[in-house]
């Protein structure tokens, strides 16, 4: 066990003292990894970011909103009734006031609001379905059998834009899949050709151990090392990028967010997504590093 | 310790350069391989150190049927043999105890006695002193005494040697060939081509004479 460690120790000073040995070529293969890698990094993150807001709406609620000549008493005597009804968790009654002070709040409309002569906004409630009530069907009948009462003016169900948010981000899941498939190849033809390169730059040193009976696992971990390296530094350095670029948008986007009465705020990259990324980039490193060991080591034949 | 027993070696390129070669080295002996350029004198080293395998024949050296040794297990049999070079073949980049203590890093032999066969091997050969030189800062001789120490400084039963005077001065090779003379007394087993008639006729070792792939009695 000593013994293995001390191999794979030796190997890994060895693969470090390479590349500090070349500083820019090192960084620059790093960078062009962490570029790679940081794309879908940061579309992840954003798709994250948009999913944990979707995540605390996606209580679907219904608004009910009356006609305008029914009065507030009507409007509490209903809300009452409801909250007797199975399957209702809660229903709060939002008063014409309650609803125009709230947009004179919250919306870009507070200046046309206030020119009007009268509140031109019903009475409505806000109901909250209980969970095992929140299937399409249950809220379709409930829907049905609001619409029918005749105080009510709109019965409006709000799933439909989590349907639509849900649409989206499954497709940036699949764009953020397909860069990060496309740029992972990058990644491994990337390593692959950088270690072809060391490998033809030490091709007598390859030859005089194997001459003098270095295996071809002794010949190849150096390598394996050297790519793990470039794909760690190449994620390093990606989420130096991602988080930079959240940092330096992340004011705009929350301010753009509040203005339009969003929570939504971009995540930073944290620990977990930090030791994800470090993990895909050595694994990437490990894989190109791999094939191009297995294919160009094995071409190298010792000549006496 | 080496037996060749009707061996033929033809190259993929159509020639024919071992035929029917046989002889018998034993343990402790050391031989040269004389004859021109071209009379297969690498090519025997190259079947010794399965570099090569043979066409037709046995090849058997430290009790291994050449022919039988699987492609993993080359390396282990190389680790047995020590070798030499015309052109010395050390690395540039690496100190003289790196270069000496190869074989022994490819062995996986712990480092403290890797540090104490290093420097066995290059007070042997007299370069002690020159231990953390790079090779380029040293005379061909010193290199090719550096590559001999590489050679033996994991105690292989076998040594071989391909033209390892080629380059070298008369008083040079004179050196070397006495450093062969006394692995030969300390016990091991060396195989030298050489085309220095002189040299090999100074030794007094028995030769093993090639002319056109066939040995001439």
């Amino acid at each position: 066990m000593i013994g293995w460690l001390s191999r794979h120790l030796q190997a890994l000073v060895f693969a470090l003292g390479r590349l500090a040995r070349a500083p820019v070529a090192t960084l620059f293969t790093a960078v062009v990894i962490a570029i790679a890698l940081a794309l879908p990094a940061g579309f992840l993150l954003l798709t994250h970011s948009v999913r944990d807001v979707a995540g605390n709406a996606t209580t679907v609620d219904l608004t009910v909103y009356f006609k305008r000549e029914v009065p507030l008493e009507s409007v509490q005597q209903l809300a009452a009734h409801l909250r007797q009804r199975n399957g209702i968790e809660s229903v709060a009654v939002i008063t014409a006031d309650d609803a125009l002070a709230l947009m004179r709040k919250d919306s870009s409309l507070a200046e046309a609001l206030g020119a009007l002569p009268d509140n031109p906004l019903p009475h409505a409630l806000s109901i909250h379905p209980a969970a095992d009530a929140s299937s399409s069907t249950s809220l379709g009948a409930l829907r049905q059998y609001l619409t029918a009462w005749p105080e009510v003016e709109l019965v409006q169900l709000d799933s439909d834009w989590v349907r639509r948010l849900d649409a989206i981000l499954l497709l940036m899941q699949r764009i953020t899949l397909g860069i990060g498939t496309l740029l992972g190849i990058g990644v491994l033809a990337v390593i692959g050709n950088t270690i072809r390169l060391e490998i033809n730059g030490r091709r007598q040193e390859i030859e005089i151990t194997q001459l003098v009976g270095g295996s071809a696992a002794f010949v190849r971990r150096p390598f394996l090392y050297t790519g793990a390296l470039y794909g760690l530094l190449g994620s390093l350095l990606a989420a130096g990028i991602v988080q930079t670029a959240g940092a330096l948008v992340a004011g705009p986007v929350n301010q753009l967010a509040r203005s339009y009465g969003s929570q939504f705020a971009l995540q930073p990259l944290g620990v977990q997504g930090l030791g994800l990324m470090l993990g895909v980039g050595g694994v990437l490193g490990l894989a190109g590093a791999w094939l191009a060991a297995a294919r160009h080591i094995s071409r190298l034949q010792p000549r006496a | 310790m080496i037996r060749f027993d009707r061996v033929y070696k033809r190259y993929p390129n159509g020639r024919e350069a071992l035929s029917s070669v046989s002889f018998d080295i034993a343990a402790g002996e050391m031989v040269f391989l004389t004859g021109r350029s071209g009379a297969g004198k690498s090519s025997v080293l190259r079947l010794i150190t399965l570099l090569e395998r043979p066409t037709r024949g046995l090849v058997n050296v430290l009790g291994h049927d050449t022919q039988r040794v699987g492609v993993s297990k080359v390396p282990a049999f190389r680790r047995q043999v020590g070798m030499v070079f015309q052109d010395h073949r050390l690395l540039g980049e690496r100190s003289v105890f790196d270069n000496v203590a190869l074989p022994l890093v490819v062995a996986h032999t712990p480092l403290r006695e890797t540090d104490k066969r290093v420097r066995a091997a290059l007070d042997q050969v007299g370069l002690l002193d020159r231990i953390q030189a790079l090779p380029g800062e040293l005379s061909v001789g010193e290199q090719q005494r550096i590559g001999i120490a590489r050679a033996i400084a994991p105690r292989p039963a076998l040594i071989v040697a391909d033209e390892p005077t080629g380059n070298l001065d008369p008083q040079l090779s004179r050196e070397i060939l006495g450093l062969f003379c006394r692995l030969r007394d300390a016990g091991s087993t060396l195989v030298i081509a050489s085309h220095d008639m002189a040299l090999v006729n100074e030794s007094g070792a028995r030769q093993i004479h090639l002319d056109g792939g066939r040995v001439i009695p």
